[in-house]
């Protein structure tokens, strides 16, 4: 009776265990199924990235549709080349989509918002996305304002 | 002035020698996993002595870790208004980082210090001598089962302890403070990820359960045969085992979140 | 076993041959040069004053120390020659019984008994429950076999230690300091139990002890080991009634001797008139 008591709480610390790492995969990290997902790889490039980082989001209307994979600076044009992997179920997504680069909330994450083009032809593995808008960036907003100011007075 | 140099070269070498030693242990005791008919009675019942009766103080401190994190982060959260990002905050100090730590330094002194009290005791009364003169190898028998039940309770402790810390973090956040559930649970999702943030926490957690229970049984086996001897090397394996932890907590970050 | 033949003494005779013997424990010489022989079938005892070593001589016989120098010949084997395997199989004919006893705490006191059955045969469950009462009967602690080892007597946890010696019937039994720290009646059991285990299982005893008396009473043979030599050896009588100053210190318990009552210290008046300074 010992030995099977003994191997009852044993079986149980494990269960407690295996309940505990099931809780932090979908309620705590929220990971779902799809996650691990087939993707396919599209590119952007951008004036200026200001910010944004690695396994930054990939939204389509709010909606996460992927994840940054890489970024990397161009050696030609000297624009930034952000690589993205989106999801496979969104596969319509028209080949002239345009991409720009938001900030949640404001002062928060970067992210990268797509929008949805007219082309019936869709985006496909390797893919570049040619309609870009780059990060706001706070500096040149206001020297460009303070620019428009100034020229604007005679 | 010579003669210190020469001390401090002597100690170096008693380091290095103890390292080796227990280094030599690690090996014997894990060199051939013994049969599995015999073995897996034994690791079941160390399971139960390391990990099932540190359940108690490791589900208590979760809690109240929990609890105390969102307490204190929803006062300061709440003067920028984002108190719905308690649960990301919550959340990711839990799996990052107090998670191991916290259960690998409560482990080290609840299981750690029996481990190396009840070898220890086993060497004092020559019941590791009276094994091997049977022809039973206690490192194998005895040292080898308590190593494994560690290396297996260490992390699931560590898992049970970020989960209910989790829980008592919602139960002061969402029940008591008013943060709206929702958002807590959603912000927390949304920033949390599985393998930068809940993976890595968890190979820390293996990280210092090898460690944890690597000092405690070499301790208990490297003891002085005495009363003295087994309450000294119940103290130098918590000391050992919590600076061992807070230095290797700090070599792990650095590695694993240092670039981001 | 070839080693042996070229011996004086008759290898069938001895159990165990020990032959100019060092052992060594950092620079201190626990043992210089020393033979003794055990006979088969016989009650030997190692006796000697406390921190002679007598455990260690245990040990070596054991193969768990290694003699500097010598050779230790256990049923013509060359103990500190053996590999790992051959030193196990010569000890499953070893049984020890430790000074505490060393039952293992976490066992019953059946399981312990039944322990050394279930590392060295692969008997069915029944046969190991009729041995393990068998040595449990021999030492008088049938009903006590569901017993944790916490819950018993110092003097019941050592008889229970013994059945566990005896559990493989070993051809060589070595008891370490059997009779220290028991009352006299606990005493008088292992003392009794000790004489008549070996002439009943027909094995060859080694006592290693500081008690005169008690060890008097069974030993068919005495050595007498004091500062890592053999100081004195004989039958009971012969070592209890010796002229050798040393040995008759011992045996009889005169307190100053050859062995001085007073530590190596400076001369009386030199530490008394120096004044403060120590």
């Amino acid at each position: 009776m010992r030995g099977r008591t003994l191997e009852l709480a044993v079986g149980g610390f494990m269960l407690i265990g295996l309940l505990a790492i099931i809780f932090l995969a979908l309620r705590v990290s929220g990971l779902s199924m799809n996650s691990s997902e087939e993707t396919y790889r599209v590119v952007a490039k951008f004036e200026n990235i200001g910010g944004l980082t690695v396994r930054a989001k990939v939204t389509m209307a709010g909606v996460t549709i992927g994840r940054v994979s890489n970024i990397y600076l161009d050696k030609e044009d000297f624009v930034g080349v952000v690589e993205m992997d989106i999801y496979k179920q969104f596969n319509n997504l028209s080949s002239d989509a345009s991409a720009a680069i938001l900030t949640a909330g404001g002062l928060g994450e970067k992210y990268i918002g797509l929008i949805q083009g007219a082309e019936l032809d869709n985006l496909t593995d390797g893919s570049e996305i040619y309609d870009t808008q780059s990060a706001l960036v706070l500096e040149d907003l206001i020297a460009k304002f303070l620019v428009g100011r100034v020229s604007d007075e005679p | 002035m010579i003669e210190r140099i020469a001390a401090l070269g002597r100690s170096g070498l008693d380091i290095l020698e103890a390292m080796g030693r227990s280094g030599m242990v690690l090996f014997h005791a894990l060199w051939a996993w013994p049969n599995v008919r015999t073995s897996f009675p034994l690791l079941v019942k160390q399971i139960y002595a390391v990990g099932v009766l540190s359940m108690v103080i490791i589900v208590v401190s979760g809690l109240f870790i929990g609890m105390v994190l969102a307490l204190q982060g929803y006062n300061i959260l709440n003067r920028y208004g984002s108190e719905q990002a308690l649960g990301q905050m919550v959340a990711l100090t839990l799996l990052r980082e107090l998670g191991p730590v916290v259960t690998a330094l409560l482990f080290a002194g609840r299981a750690g210090s029996a481990l190396t009290a009840e070898i220890g005791l086993m060497k004092t009364t020559e019941q590791l001598a009276s094994m091997e003169m049977i022809g039973v190898d206690p490192l194998r028998r005895i040292v080898s089962p308590r190593f494994w039940a560690g290396f297996i309770c260490m992390p699931t402790l560590a898992l049970i302890f970020s989960s209910v810390g989790v829980l008592g973090a919602y139960a002061v956040g969402v029940l008591w403070l008013g943060v709206d559930g929702g958002s807590f649970w959603s912000n927390m999702q949304g920033s949390v990820e599985w393998g930068e943030d809940v993976m890595n926490g968890f190979i820390k957690s293996v990280v210092f359960g090898v460690v944890v229970t690597w000092i405690a049984v070499f301790q208990g086996y490297d003891t002085v045969p005495t009363s003295e001897g087994i309450s000294r090397s119940t103290t130098r394996t918590v000391v050992y085992a919590s600076l061992a932890v807070l230095g290797l907590d700090f070599i792990l970050t650095a590695v694993m979140f240092g670039e981001l | 076993m070839t080693s042996i033949t070229s011996t004086r003494l008759q290898p069938a005779a001895n159990y165990v041959e020990i032959r100019d013997m060092t052992f060594m424990r950092g620079e201190r010489a626990i043992f210089k040069n020393v033979n003794i022989d055990i006979p088969k079938g016989k009650v030997t005892a190692i006796m000697g004053p406390s921190g002679t070593g007598k455990t260690t001589l245990l040990r070596l016989i054991g193969g768990q120390l290694k003699p500097d120098q010598g050779r230790i010949v256990v049923d013509g084997h060359n103990v500190p020659e053996l590999g790992r395997s051959d030193l196990f199989e010569v000890r499953s004919k070893m049984g020890m019984l430790f000074q505490s006893g060393a039952l293992f705490t976490d066992l019953s006191v059946y399981e312990n008994v039944a322990f050394p059955l279930r590392v060295h045969t692969d008997l069915p469950e029944d046969m190991i429950r009729d041995i393990v009462l068998m040595k449990l009967q021999a030492v008088g602690l049938r009903g006590a076999k569901h017993l944790m080892p916490s819950e018993l007597s110092g003097g019941m946890a050592r008889r229970a230690a013994l059945a566990r010696a005896i559990a493989l019937d070993p051809d060589l039994v070595m008891y370490d300091e059997p009779f220290a720290g028991q009352d006299p009646m606990a005493m008088g059991v292992v003392v009794q139990l000790i004489r008549l285990l070996n002439d009943a299982l027909g094995h060859t005893s080694i006592v290693v002890s500081h008690d005169v008396q008690e060890t008097a009473s069974i030993a068919d043979y005495i050595y007498v080991v004091s500062g890592g030599e053999v100081i004195g050896q004989g039958t009971a009588d012969e070592v209890l009634n010796s002229d050798l100053p040393r040995v008759r210190q011992f045996m009889q318990g005169l307190p100053d001797g050859p062995v001085p009552f007073h530590f190596p210290a400076p001369s009386l008046e030199d530490d008394f008139l120096r004044g403060s300074s120590l």
